[in-house]
């Protein structure tokens, strides 16, 4: 468990990485507002707390390997792993650019660190069945962590691997849910319902946690409660706000797809630093 | 005359001349594999027995998976043990893998770099009763246009066995294409498997063109070999076993000196071996050539046999295609 201050430091990381992702995709003129935005906090918990890993050895034979299924949302895994150490800061600007490790879509050979090529949808969940099923193989501890969009659960794909992970019990499989409810063409409920979404995974022989995924100390609460699993894939399904932190962007999935203009980047990482010296007033 | 150097089949134009399907050759080849890789993995998306992994699967029942018919599933499943230290062969017929899994195999396997081998079974209209649902005359096509990938066409099944085995020392992405009918044995144990070389299987002093042929079709671009000689019309005709990276040198070499070339494949010739060749041919050196394959459409319901004659790939229409080219050459 930690300390109510070290969930704070958290929050405030958390924080500088909504400033970051702002600026970030200012820069690019490209790429998504809304699920970076509304997964800083997942993130910051994963990079910052709960894997087993090594920045400077991306590597590591051990690490856990954390997958990330909507490739789209990599702004915001860029933007973790540049704090994290994995590379410098000043190279988020080069995001979509020509001669750049940060794709628009991520990809495991441009940059150490990632785990899988991502972006077409419904993809990540069966490639992170296969680290799992190769780590039992292997008799290897290590956990995948598989983060997923709900709009992606619209895939056949998906379905397939969630089928066999529960045929294999891959307890060392924990999966997390990016429930924002809004997909590129309205919300999901609207496009192409999920629910009921927590009944059709423990249908599938899944254990299943409901969980705020913007608050990091029920989150990291979740992933603790995940590891005590060991008859099942797990699926921690966090509900999440969209455009997190910023007011225009919250909830609105127009902002599923556009960078912020000039004008809206400075209106948002105004909103954000009003947030920053809350949070700081709460740690003194 | 068959290449002498080559060591093959001497039989090869008796009529009990043995015959294997060349998925046979692959299921021994995973054998080998699971005996001396304790890293090789094999899937199938519920077709053990007919692509063969039955025998695998009964030895190293840990390092099987059958994920039900799932092939997309079995696809992205096998990237993410190809990132993990795995070596995977996933198996099912060519037109669902690498047809109906195409983009989960370009995405999370070939541009991820992968280490999987992705085994197209039941290729080409010689699968036969099945219809057109299962023949796949397109695979090639959609495999070696993608970067980073090597394909390779085995004739026969100790070939295909080789190729199986050969595959794994290539750290990444393979497609091997099998067909499902018993096909002559082209090779023996003895015959080497290039994976650099285009080699030449029928020599003659005299050739006035060259036949490429890839796949169980080199057998009838032989036969119509032997019967041209016999006509007084020398050929050469050679395997093309690895369609990327295609040996251009001896394409261009063979074009060189025969002036003519005919392609002979069981595939649409848009995009396949014919397309393979004269892509190149047109850039070093344009070369009369004719193009035995399925000419823009789907196979049916049939015999192989019958397949191959009302399709005008047989060995008569290689003989026609053959003439043809050598009297455009003048």
């Amino acid at each position: 468990m930690l300390t109510a201050q070290e969930i704070i430091t958290l929050e405030l990381k958390a924080n500088e990485v909504r400033k970051l992702i702002i600026s970030t995709l200012l820069e690019a003129k490209s790429g998504h507002s809304a699920g970076p935005l509304g997964m800083a906090d997942i993130f910051t918990a994963f990079y910052f707390n709960i894997l087993h890993h090594d920045p400077k050895n991306p590597e590591m034979e051990d690490r856990d390997r954390l997958i990330l299924s909507n490739g789209h949302i990599c702004p915001v895994r860029y933007v973790t792993m540049a704090l994290a150490g994995y590379f410098p800061i000043e190279e988020l600007k080069t995001l979509r650019k020509i001669n750049s490790r940060l794709q628009g879509h991520p990809h495991r050979s441009a940059l150490p660190g990632l785990e899988t090529t991502s972006g077409p949808l419904g993809e990540g969940l069966s490639q992170s069945v296969g680290i799992a099923l190769a780590a039992k193989m292997d008799k290897k501890n290590f956990y995948v962590y598989c983060l997923t969009s709900d709009g992606e659960h619209q895939e056949g794909n998906t379905w397939e691997a969630a089928m066999m992970a529960g045929k294999y019990k891959l307890s060392n499989l924990i999966q997390v849910v990016d429930r924002n409810d809004i997909q590129i063409d309205g919300t999901t409920e609207d496009v192409m319902p999920l629910e009921p979404f927590k009944a059709k995974y423990e249908a599938f022989n899944w254990a299943t946690i409901e969980v705020d995924g913007n608050n990091i100390d029920s989150f990291l609460d979740a992933v603790h409660a995940a590891k005590a699993i060991h008859d099942k894939p797990i699926c921690i399904i966090a509900d999440t706000i969209p455009g997190k932190g910023v007011s225009f962007m919250e909830n609105n999935y127009t902002w599923h797809g556009k960078p912020p203009n000039a004008e809206e980047a400075a209106k948002a990482l105004a909103e954000l630093q009003v947030i920053e010296e809350a949070i700081k007033r709460e740690l003194q | 005359m068959l290449n002498p150097y080559l060591k093959l089949n001497q039989k090869l134009f008796d009529e009990t001349v043995e015959q294997q399907p060349t998925r046979s050759g692959y299921g021994e080849g995973l054998v080998v594999l699971g005996d001396t890789n304790p890293n090789v993995v094999v899937l199938t998306a519920d077709l053990s027995e007919s692509t063969k992994c039955e025998k695998f699967a009964e030895k190293y029942p840990d390092r099987f998976f059958d994920v039900g018919v799932a092939e997309q599933n079995m696809a992205t499943v096998a990237a993410g043990m190809g990132v993990t230290g795995k070596t995977v062969f996933i198996s099912s017929y060519a037109t669902f893998n690498p047809g109906r899994n195409w983009e989960q195999i370009r995405t999370t396997i070939v541009y991820n770099h992968s280490n999987v081998k992705i085994a197209g079974h039941h290729s080409g209209i010689m699968t036969g009763p099945d219809g057109a649902t299962h023949q796949a005359t397109e695979d090639i096509a959609i495999t070696r246009c993608w970067p980073n990938i090597q394909v390779f066409v085995p004739c026969d099944a100790l070939e295909a066995k080789k190729a199986t085995i050969q595959s794994v020392q290539i750290e990444g992405p393979v497609y091997l294409r099998f067909s499902r009918d018993k096909t002559p044995l082209i090779t023996t144990e003895e015959t080497p498997f290039e994976t650099k070389k285009i080699q030449t299987f029928w020599v003659s002093e005299n050739p006035q063109t060259t036949i490429f042929a890839t796949g169980y079709m080199l057998y009838y671009a032989l036969l119509a070999a032997k019967e041209l000689e016999a006509e007084g019309i020398q050929v050469l005709v050679a395997n093309v076993a690895v369609i990327k990276p295609l040996d251009e040198e001896t394409v261009v070499t063979l074009a060189q000196k025969t002036g003519s070339i005919v392609s002979v494949e069981d595939h649409q010739v848009a995009g396949g071996l014919g397309g393979v060749i004269a892509e190149v041919l047109a850039k070093k050196l344009p070369t009369p050539m004719e193009f035995i394959g399925l000419q823009d459409t789907f196979g049916e319901s049939g015999t192989p046999k019958e397949l191959l004659e009302k399709y005008n790939m047989g060995k008569n229409a290689i003989k026609e295609a053959v003439k043809k080219v050598i009297a455009r050459k003048k």
